[in-house]
């Protein structure tokens, strides 16, 4: 057998369960007659809204701006009318505002693909201009803005541009559809990236269960000099440092940024979206989501519009066939679970997943027999069951002088704890904690 | 909707294991090993185990009842330490022994540091040496199993035999096989394999132990790490220097006589192996075994007692937390 790359410490073999999937093309979900946009759909500020109840919008049009450094635009998915800002909860958690846009009035972009607008001869800061007013986020799930994160910090440069292609979560095949299908469009969002930062090395790491996507990405990309790198399947490979480590062996320091080894990364729906921002002047109102799980009757990924409900989505797919355990915006290893199905698909929604008992084997924690699973599936090199002693005896110092802020919250150890102790719950409550507490102290 | 769906923080799936399968897992390896105790001994064997883990359910039962704890019974971990105190009893053990040593493992040393996962020395090891310095001579009361009608008749085990026998060495004596032979009780390797000689109720057959833990270490629910370092340096040991006594050379002891004499298997693989008072990475757990191999080697071969496992674990369960500390693993992205 060959030997594919990967990361060095830890990781797990969850069953894939992408076969639900990862044979459905990409098909169109139906427009929805009422859309309800988030202000805040990224990391950063929320954006400031431009609209108000009762204005007229088009389709794509901004309604709302950045409103600060690290903040992204957000556009209308729909042509309508605004009903009402409101607030929500997004299944994360986390309470944003939102616009309710009524369907109203004709469609003027549905339809239009290539526009070929010629960006080669655009500036650099006019093509991250674009990016930003055109609401392009990271599409892996940290949803950081594009803008932001492809301009190169004064003094760094960026060696390798890598493009995560790894989609290591169970369940999920939007990515690996996309490149099957938008392969042209990720060839030419990487040809942008490429101007931008001008990279000695562009590097697709790509698990190597997707053997039909990395035929048609050597055979689109190797040509361009992009090197494609199979990689075992392992979780959490799509994880950026363990990513970077797999790939080109490279540990980002704690604490810091890849840019710190020079490298900068995206994953391949966020190519998408800056191939249809710069090249068919296209924001970003719509993505591809695997809609899966052993409770829905047809799984399937479909391209939705931001901000049609997980209801109708669930309900394209031929509804639920039994009450399932869980809702899961996202994967099964960091996705969020949600009892509000009227909730938005976001541009951050990777899946959508109902999932039976069977499939999430919940069990109550029992005590912790320091069995020491947790140390060998951790791909950061920690020790959890410390970490989350130490918490547990409030020792907040001493949880982050063993890592706690190294956690990249992949689930690995939670996932293989024979206790079912809710290590990743305590270290997200850790974290808060110590945040809350390092503003008051400031105070 | 019936019910709501389950709200969770992340990880939403989950491996199939949990602590009471890990238990129930252990409680078949050992399986094997019970009934050819049962075989050799009778039934007073089985009453003895029998005993043992009924009075480790109900302590620890009792002592949550009373300070109105959660009902901890369900992992099973109590009925593991019952079963293993039963294993460390002589055949002809009076059964209040094995009670009080069950007692005093659970209530002592397991429950009052915080129950499962809290305590920092095997408690069922504890219980035994408890008893073993507290009921001495019924402690080392020995008794050579029957089988296939024959009786079973008291008598020493092949350690503490040779622990006699030793002070008075004559000359032309080359091992400890000879030395048994010598002394009136000899015996075979095959014999000691097999479990036919005096010993402990669950330390009768290598073999069956050897099975049992081959299957656990097979399934991942025991490392290998622990048991191979500690029979590995332990019979290394043995060959280095065991030999000297007998007038050898260096290299020249006895290895399989020590790996199948005396309660080393059932140490080795079933009481050095508790996740809970072994160190958490591989690493540590193979210093851990090493530790456990060379005291074993120093006790039997220059301590006063005939056996050394017990001791020897005990004292490196003690050690643990430094073991810990030394041998962390490298994190990501972190220079040491």
């Amino acid at each position: 057998m060959k030997k594919f790359r990967s990361f060095a410490r830890g990781g797990i073999h969850p069953p894939g369960n992408k076969g639900y999937t990862s044979d459905k093309p990409i098909r169109n979900a139906p427009l929805p007659a009422t859309a309800v946009v988030p202000f805040s759909q990224h990391i950063g500020a929320p954006s400031k809204p431009l609209v108000a109840p009762g204005d007229h919008v088009e389709e794509a049009q901004m309604i709302g701006e950045p409103a600060g450094f690290i903040s992204a635009s957000v556009h209308s998915p729909i042509p309508g009318v605004v009903k009402e800002i409101t607030s929500i909860y997004l299944p994360s958690g986390m309470k944003t505002e939102a616009a309710v846009i009524e369907l109203d009035g004709e469609f003027s972009r549905l339809g239009k693909t290539h526009e070929d607008r010629d960006w080669v001869s655009m500036e650099n800061t006019e093509i991250l201009e674009i990016l930003k007013n055109h609401g392009v986020v990271g599409q892996g799930g940290a949803t950081f803005p594009s803008h932001v994160k492809f301009s190169v910090p004064k003094g760094r440069t960026c060696e390798v541009f890598l493009v995560n292609a790894a989609e290591c979560e169970p369940y999920l095949s939007a990515d690996h559809r996309v490149m099957l299908e938008n392969t042209e469009d990720i060839i030419e969002g990487i040809r942008i990236i490429r101007k931008l930062l001008s990279p000695k090395r562009v590097i697709i790491g790509i698990e190597a269960n997707k053997p039909d996507a990395i035929e048609v990405l050597k055979a689109a990309g190797e040509p361009e000099g992009i090197e494609i790198m199979p990689l075992k399947v392992k979780y959490p490979q799509g994880a950026e440092k363990n990513l970077i480590e797999a790939t080109i062996g490279r540990e980002v320091p704690s604490g810091k940024l890849p840019i710190e080894v020079g490298v900068i990364n995206a994953n391949v729906g966020t190519l998408v979206s800056v191939c249809e921002a710069l090249r068919d002047d296209k924001p970003v109102i719509e993505r591809v989501v695997t809609i899966s799980g052993g409770a829905i009757a047809h799984p399937a990924n479909i391209r939705v519009r931001v901000g049609s409900s997980i209801r109708d989505l669930i309900e394209e797919c031929g509804g639920l066939t039994e009450e399932p355990a869980k809702f899961i915006s996202g994967g099964p290893m960091m996705g969020f679970t949600f009892s509000n199905l009227d909730s938005p698909v976001i541009k951050g929604t990777s899946g959508i997943l109902a999932l039976t008992d069977k499939e999430v084997k919940h069990f109550a924690p029992t005590a912790c027999l320091s069995c020491g699973r947790c140390i060998e599936s951790c791909p950061m090199g920690l020790s959890p069951t410390t970490i989350f002693k130490n918490i547990e005896h409030e020792r907040l110092d001493e949880a982050t002088a063993y890592g706690l802020d190294d956690c990249v919250l992949c689930g690995s150890c939670a996932y293989a704890c024979p206790a079912h102790i809710p290590l990743v719950s305590a270290f997200k409550a850790a974290r808060g904690r110590k945040r809350r507490l390092s503003v008051r102290n400031k105070g | 909707m019936d019910r709501l769906p389950l709200i969770s923080t992340s990880p939403q799936i989950h491996a199939p294991g949990s602590t009471r399968k890990v238990m129930l897992w252990v409680l078949a390896a050992l399986t094997p090993a019970g009934i050819w105790s049962v075989v050799l001994f009778g039934l007073h064997a089985a009453i003895v185990i029998a005993a043992s883990v009924a009075a480790s359910v109900l302590t620890e039962g009792l002592l949550n009842l009373a300070f109105k704890r959660n009902n901890t019974l369900d992992d099973l971990s109590a009925v593991v330490t019952g079963v293993l105190i039963g294993f460390n009893m002589p055949p002809e053990i009076p059964v209040f022994i094995p009670v009080v040593a069950a007692v005093f493992a659970i209530s002592v040393v397991k429950w009052s540091f915080g129950g499962l996962g809290a305590n920092w020395m095997n408690p069922a090891l504890a219980g035994r040496v408890f008893v073993f310095f507290s009921w001495g001579t019924d402690m080392t009361s020995w008794t050579l199993p029957g089988i296939g009608g024959v009786d079973a008749v008291s008598g020493p085990t092949p350690l503490g035999s040779l622990k006699v026998a030793m002070s008075s060495l004559s000359p032309g004596i080359d091992g400890p096989m000879r030395l048994l032979e010598s002394a009136g009780i000899p015996t075979t390797y095959t014999d000691m394999f097999l479990g036919k000689m005096a010993g402990s109720l669950g330390e009768m057959s290598a073999l069956l132990l050897l099975i049992g833990a081959l299957v656990l270490i097979i399934i991942k629910v025991v490392d290998w790490e622990i048991p191979l370092t500690y029979l590995g340096s332990f019979a290394l040991f043995m060959w280095a220097f065991d030999g000297l006594q007998y007038g050898g050379g260096l290299f020249s002891g006895d290895v399989l006589f020590h790996l199948f004499a005396g309660g080393l298997m059932l140490g080795a693989l079933f009481m050095a192996t508790d996740m809970v008072t072994s160190p958490l990475t591989r690493k540590g757990r193979i210093v851990f075994g090493i530790g456990c191999g060379f005291l074993t080697f120093v006790i039997r071969r220059y301590g006063n007692l005939p056996e050394g496992v017990s001791l020897a674990i005990i004292f490196m369960n003690i050690l643990v937390p430094l073991i810990n500390r030394f041998t962390k693993t490298k994190r990501y992205g972190v220079s040491s």
